[in-house]
C-alpha cells in the first residue's frame, strides 16, 4: 500500500506579504483582460499602491509583534527571518515610490508593437490619452513579487524561480520607453539575452551543486560542505557558475556590461526600480547564498569576492568618469556601489555578533542607497529636452541658475552618493568599511591584512567617484547656462512626493542615522535562518 | 555638562537657515542678519573664553550626548587651551570677513567699470559663511574623533561652493582641486579612524579615552600615517600643497581668509592633538622625515613666493612657508616650540587675514590680482597702503608684531630641542632661519612694487579705504600689534594644554623643565 501523501504545510500568515503582491498582480492581469480601456488605469493605480502598502503593513506587523519565525516556511522553501523582513520592507517602500513615478504621464510608449517612426506609432500616440500600456502595473507587481522572494528563497530552485519572476517583467518593461524607442528596445534585448545567459549559469551551477550535496536546500548544502570534500570539482564548478549568475544581477565586474545600456534605455521610472529594488533583492540573495549556503566554504569564496569587489569598485568609478550621459553615469555609480556592498558581504569572519554587525551595515547601506537612488532618478525625469529627458551632461550646464531648488536637491543626492558626512550615504559607506575592518581585526582571520587593503581600495575608489559626482555639481552651479537649455517640467504631485521623501530620508538619516540603524540592528541581530 | 559649546554651534546654524529663508530681494537684510549673528557668536565665545580656567581640567565646557549608539559615536565636545584660541580666532575672523565681503556677491565693479565678478545670490553666500562658522567651531570643539572627522569633511562643502560659485575666472578648477585633495586625505583618515576604533577595542571614539590605547608600534605607525597624510594635505605641507595657491587665488578674498586662516589650521591642530597624543611612538619615529618636509616647505614656499606675479598666490605661498614653521614647531617635541606653534596658528590667522583682505581691497579697485598692474598706491590711498604695509610686516614677522613672538619661539624651541638626538633639530632651525630673510624679500618687494614708485595711470582713480573697510582692517591690526607686545594672555591659555600633550607623548620631562614656559 502506498503511504499517504502528506499535504504541504504553508504558513500563510508569515508569507502574507508575498501572497498579497502576487495576488494583486494576478488581479491586475484580469483587469487587463476584462476591464474597459478607459477604466483600467483608475483601477490599476489604487490596486497597485494599496497592495504594496498592505504588504508593507503586514511586514511591519510581523516585525512589531516580534514573532519572527526561526525555521523556514513553506516546507523549507522560503525563509522569512529578520533580514528578509527588513529587505522586504525596503523593497516595498522603494517600489511604492517608484510606482508613483511610473504613474506620471509620458514615460511609456503608446503602442509597444508599433514600429518606431511608423504611421502606426503616430496614430497610437494621437489616440493615447495616458491610458496606453496599463500592463505596466501588473508587470511591476510581478517584478516586485520576484524581488521579495529572491532574497528570502531558502533553496536554490526557489531562488531560481524568484530570479525569473523578477527578471522577465523587467526585460519587458525596459523596452517600453516612449522616447528614443530604438535605444529602449536595444536595452531590452541586451538585458534579456545577457540575463538569460546568467540565469542559465545559475541553473547549471545549481545542478552541479546538487550533484555534490544531493540537495538544493541552502542549509543542506552547508551541511554537506562541513563533512564533504571541499575540493570536489563538482562543487567548485557549481560554486563558480552560481556566483556568475548572482553577481550578474548585482552588476559586479566583470559582469557589469549590461548596466549602463539598460539603465540608459529603460524608461527612467523603471531604471529607478531596477537601480534600487533589484539591487537590494540581489544583494540579499547574494548574502543568503554565500553566508548560509556556502558559509563553510568561506576559505574558497572570500578571496574570490575580494577580487570581484576590488575590481567592481575600481571599474565602476573609473569608467563613470568618462561618461557623458547622466543615466549611464549613474549606472556606473551603481556598479561602484555594488562593489562597496560586496566589501560588506566579505566581512563575515568570527563570532555571530561580528556577523550580525556586518549584516546590519549592509542592510543599512541598502536602505539608504536605495532611497537616494530613487530620488536622483526622479529628478532626472523632470529635466527635459524637446526629444525627451535631457540626458547629455552638457545640457545640465548652468541648471543651478534656472532651477536652484531642483539642482540643489540633486546636488545633495550626488553628495550622498559620494559619501560626504552629514548625508545618509556617508554612514552607509562608513558602516560597510567599519564592518570589513572589524572582520579583519578578528583573531585568526587569515584575510586580516587583505581586508584593510580592500578598505583602502574602497576609499581610493570613493575619492575617484567623488570626482564625477562633483563634476555634475560644477556643471550645474559653476557653469554658465546654455542658451537653449532644457526645460524643467512642472512636477506632478507624485514626483514631488518621491523627491521630498528621498530628500527627507537622505538628510534625516545623515543627521541622525540611529533611526534606521536601530531597525537594521534589530533585523540583523537574529542573522539568517540556517 | 555645559550647554555653551552646543549653543555656540547652533547659533550660526540657525542664523544660516534664517538668512537662507529670507524672501527674495532682501539682500541687505541678509547681510545685516549674518553680521549680527556672527557678532553674537563672538560675544558668546568671549563668555566661554572668560569662563575658561587655564589651570583647571584639560577639557572644559564638556558636553556629551549619545548620537549613534550603534557605532559608539557620541556628540562629544569640549575645549582645551589650543582649541579655545582657535575657536576664538574663527569667531573673530567671521564678522570681519562678513564685513569685508559686503559687496562681493553683488557683482564687483572696478573704478573704471570693468566687472570682476557677476552678481550672485547674496543670501546663499552669507548663509554658507555661517554654516562654515558652525563647522569651524565644531571641528575644534569635538572631543569625539568621529565627530571631528564629520566636521573635517563636511566643512569642505560650504567652502567648495564659496570658491566655485563666487571665485575668480578659474574658480571651478580650483574648487574641484581643493575638494578632491581634501576628500582623498580625509578618506585615508577615515580608514585610520575606523582602525583606531577596532584596534583600541574600547567601543568609543572619545579622544580622552583613546589616548594611550594603542600600544603596538607597527599599528601606531599605520594609523599615524592615515591621520598625518590627511592633516598634511590640509595644512598643507610640501609636496601636497599644490591645491592651496589655486584655491586661495580663486576664492573671494573673504573666503580665502577663512580657508588659509582657519580651515588649514585644522591640519596643524590635528597633528598636535591627534597625531602626537594618540600615536606618540610613531610620532617620535617619524619626527625626522616630517621635520625635513617642514623645512622644505618653509624654504620652498618662501622662494616660490618671491617669484609670484599674482598677489593672492604670493600670499598663499607665504602661508605654505608659515605652515612649515608650525609643523616644525609641533614636531620639535619641546614645550617652547609647541607653544610657539600653537601661538603661530592664531597669529598667522590674523596676519594673513589682514594681508589677504588688504590685497582684496586693492584688487577690488583695479580688477587685477597682478602686482605689475599697480604702483604708487601710497600717494592716492595712504590709508590702504599703510594697512597693507603693517599686514605685510606681520607676515614677515617683524619684532613688535605678533607673528614675531611665535616664529621666534618655534625657532628657539627647535634649536634647543633634544628630542631627536643632539643637533639634528638644531640644523633644521638654522636652515629655516634663512626663510626670515626670504620673507623680507617677498613682502617688501611686493609692497614696493605696488605701493611705492610712480603712480600708475589707472591707480590715480583709486579711492582710499571707506569706513567699512577701515572697520575690517583696524581690529586685525590692533590684534597684531597688541599680541605682538603682550602675548601672555594667549600663552597662558595655550601652555597648560601643550604641557599635557607633551606628557601624553612622554617626552622626557627634563626637556620641558629646562626650557620653562617661553615667555
Amino acid at each position: 500500500m502506498n503511504p499517504a501523501i502528506e499535504a504541504p504545510t504553508i504558513e500563510y500568515g508569515t508569507l502574507a506579504p508575498l501572497l498579497i503582491i502576487f495576488g494583486a498582480a494576478c488581479i491586475g492581469v484580469l483587469v487587463e483582460a476584462f476591464a474597459p480601456r478607459y477604466l483600467r488605469k483608475s483601477i490599476h493605480v489604487p490596486l497597485t499602491l494599496l497592495s504594496l502598502a498592505g504588504a508593507f503593513a503586514l511586514v511591519l506587523v510581523q516585525t512589531v509583534r516580534g514573532q519572527i519565525s526561526t525555521t523556514a516556511s513553506a516546507m523549507g522553501a522560503v525563509a522569512v527571518d529578520g533580514p528578509s523582513l527588513f529587505i522586504w520592507g525596503v523593497i516595498l517602500v522603494l517600489s511604492f515610490v517608484c510606482v508613483l513615478l511610473i504613474n506620471d504621464e509620458g514615460h511609456f510608449v503608446a503602442s509597444a508593437a508599433a514600429v518606431p517612426g511608423s504611421a502606426d506609432e503616430e496614430e497610437a500616440e494621437a489616440h493615447d490619452n495616458g491610458t496606453g500600456h496599463t500592463e505596466v502595473y501588473p508587470l511591476v507587481l510581478f517584478a516586485v513579487g520576484g524581488m521579495l522572494l529572491f532574497p528570502a528563497a531558502h533553496d536554490l530552485l526557489m531562488m531560481f524561480v524568484a530570479l525569473e519572476v523578477m527578471s522577465l517583467p523587467l526585460y519587458l518593461l525596459c523596452g517600453l520607453a516612449r522616447r528614443r524607442r530604438l535605444l529602449s528596445q536595444e536595452a531590452s534585448m541586451k538585458y534579456f539575452l545577457l540575463g538569460a545567459f546568467s540565469s542559465a549559469f545559475f541553473l547549471y551551477g545549481t545542478a552541479m551543486i546538487y550533484g555534490f550535496a544531493g540537495t538544493v536546500s541552502l542549509p543542506g548544502i552547508n551541511k554537506a560542505l562541513a563533512s564533504g570534500n571541499t575540493l570536489d570539482p563538482l562543487l567548485l564548478i557549481g560554486f563558480a557558475l552560481l556566483g556568475v549568475g548572482l553577481l550578474f544581477k548585482i552588476g559586479a565586474a566583470p559582469f557589469q556590461a549590461w548596466k549602463p545600456d539598460v539603465y540608459q534605455g529603460a524608461p527612467t521610472p523603471i531604471t529607478a526600480l531596477m537601480a534600487s529594488g533589484t539591487l537590494v533583492a540581489a544583494v540579499g540573495a547574494v548574502l543568503r547564498v554565500f553566508w548560509v549556503g556556502l558559509g563553510n566554504l568561506d576559505w574558497e569564496w572570500r578571496p574570490v569576492i575580494w577580487g570581484v569587489a576590488a575590481l567592481t569598485m575600481i571599474v565602476g568609478s573609473i569608467l563613470a568618469i568618462t561618461q557623458t550621459e547622466i543615466k549611464r553615469m549613474l549606472a556606473y555609480s551603481s556598479i561602484a556601489h555594488a562593489g562597496f556592498l560586496l566589501v560588506g558581504v566579505m566581512a563575515t569572519y568570527g563570532s555571530a555578533q561580528q556577523n550580525a554587525g556586518s549584516l546590519k551595515a549592509i542592510l543599512f547601506y541598502l536602505a539608504v542607497y536605495g532611497i537616494t537612488t530613487v530620488g536622483a532618478f526622479a529628478v532626472l525625469t523632470l529635466v527635459r529636452d524637446p526629444g525627451g529627458e535631457a540626458g547629455h551632461l552638457s545640457r545640465w550646464a548652468g541648471l543651478g541658475k534656472r532651477a536652484p531648488v531642483l539642482s540643489g536637491v540633486f546636488a545633495f543626492f550626488l553628495l550622498a552618493f559620494a559619501g560626504i558626512p552629514l548625508t545618509s550615504g556617508f554612514f552607509g559607506k562608513y558602516a560597510v568599511f567599519a564592518a570589513a575592518l572589524n572582520s579583519g581585526t578578528q583573531p585568526g582571520d587569515s584575510m586580516g591584512g587583505w581586508m584593510a587593503g580592500l578598505v583602502v581600495v574602497g576609499v581610493v575608489a570613493s575619492a575617484i567617484a567623488a570626482f564625477f559626482y562633483v563634476r555634475v555639481i560644477v556643471l550645474m552651479f559653476f557653469s554658465e547656462p546654455a542658451a537653449d537649455g532644457p526645460a524643467i517640467a512642472a512636477p506632478s504631485m507624485g514626483t514631488v512626493a518621491v523627491i521630498a521623501v528621498s530628500l527627507l530620508v537622505t538628510v534625516g538619516v545623515g543627521l541622525y542615522p540611529e533611526s534606521v540603524l536601530g531597525v537594521a540592528n534589530d533585523a540583523a541581530s537574529s542573522l539568517f535562518i540556517r | 555638562m555645559s550647554p555653551w559649546l552646543p549653543i555656540l554651534m547652533a547659533v550660526p546654524v540657525v542664523g544660516a537657515i534664517v538668512v537662507a529663508l529670507l524672501p527674495k530681494g532682501s539682500d541687505k537684510l541678509a547681510k545685516q542678519v549674518a553680521l549680527l549673528v556672527s557678532l553674537l557668536v563672538l560675544v558668546l565665545t568671549g563668555v566661554v573664553a572668560a569662563g575658561f580656567k587655564p589651570s583647571g581640567e584639560r577639557f572644559q565646557f564638556v558636553a556629551e550626548y549619545n548620537w549613534i549608539p550603534s557605532f559608539g559615536v557620541k556628540f562629544g565636545v569640549g575645549v582645551d587651551g589650543v582649541a579655545l584660541v582657535l575657536i576664538a580666532l574663527s569667531a573673530v575672523l567671521v564678522p570681519i570677513v562678513i564685513l569685508a565681503s559686503w559687496h562681493d556677491a553683488d557683482g564687483v565693479k572696478t573704478a573704471d567699470g570693468t566687472l570682476i565678478t557677476p552678481k550672485r545670490s547674496v543670501k546663499t553666500y552669507f548663509s554658507l559663511l555661517l554654516v562654515l562658522e558652525a563647522m569651524m567651531i565644531g571641528v575644534f570643539a569635538a572631543t569625539d574623533i568621529f565627530l571631528f572627522y564629520v566636521f573635517f569633511e563636511a566643512m569642505l562643502i560650504p567652502m567648495y561652493f564659496m570658491i566655485g560659485s563666487y571665485g575668480g575666472a578659474q574658480r571651478s578648477y580650483a574648487a574641484v582641486k581643493f575638494l578632491l585633495y581634501s576628500l582623498f586625505g580625509g578618506l585615508l583618515m577615515l580608514v585610520a579612524v575606523i582602525g583606531l576604533y577596532f584596534v583600541a577595542g574600547k567601543q568609543t571614539f572619545m579622544f580622552p579615552e583613546l589616548v594611550g590605547a594603542i600600544q603596538d608600534p607597527v599599528t601606531q605607525k599605520w594609523l599615524f600615517a592615515g591621520f598625518f597624510i590627511a592633516f598634511a594635505i590640509k595644512a598643507p605641507l610640501w609636496p601636497v600643497h599644490t591645491w592651496l595657491p589655486d584655491a586661495a587665488a580663486q576664492a573671494p578674498a573673504g573666503a580665502a581668509v577663512l580657508l588659509v586662516g582657519v580651515l588649514d589650521k585644522v591640519g596643524t591642530f590635528g597633528m598636535l592633538r591627534f597625531c602626537l597624543e594618540l600615536f606618540p611612538d610613531a610620532a617620535k619615529a617619524f619626527t625626522m622625515p616630517i621635520v625635513v618636509l617642514a623645512v622644505i616647505s618653509i624654504i620652498y614656499g618662501a622662494i616660490v613666493a618671491i617669484g609670484q606675479t599674482d598677489m593672492k598666490r604670493l600670499i598663499a605661498y607665504t602661508s605654505i612657508s608659515h605652515f612649515g614653521f608650525i609643523v616644525l614647531g609641533v614636531f620639535a617635541m619641546s614645550s617652547v616650540a609647541q607653544s610657539g606653534a600653537a601661538l603661530y596658528m592664531v597669529n598667522h590667522g590674523f596676519a594673513t587675514g589682514a594681508l589677504f583682505l588688504a590685497a582684496g581691497f586693492l584688487i577690488a579697485r583695479r580688477g587685477s590680482p597682478f602686482i605689475a598692474d599697480y604702483g604708487g598706491v601710497q600717494k592716492v590711498a595712504p590709508l590702504l597702503a599703510g594697512f597693507f604695509l603693517v599686514a605685510g610686516l606681520a607676515g614677515l614677522s617683524l619684532p613688535g608684531l605678533s607673528s614675531f613672538v611665535s616664529e621666534f619661539m618655534v625657532m628657539i624651541g627647535t634649536y634647543s630641542s633634544q628630542a631627536h638626538g643632539s643637533g639634528a633639530l638644531t640644523v633644521a632651525a638654522i636652515i629655516s632661519a634663512v626663510a626670515v630673510i626670504l620673507a623680507a624679500v617677498y613682502i617688501l618687494w611686493m609692497v614696493q612694487r605696488t605701493m611705492n614708485g610712480p603712480t600708475a595711470e589707472p591707480v590715480k582713480a583709486f579711492k582710499d579705504l571707506n569706513a567699512r573697510e577701515v572697520w575690517v582692517l583696524a581690529p586685525l591690526v590692533a590684534l597684531i600689534i597688541g599680541f605682538g607686545f603682550f602675548p601672555k594672555p594667549l600663552l597662558d591659555v595655550i601652555n597648560p594644554s601643550v604641557q599635557q600633550t607633551l606628557t601624553n607623548v612622554k617626552v622626557p620631562t627634563s626637556t620641558i623643565a629646562e626650557k620653562g614656559t617661553g615667555q
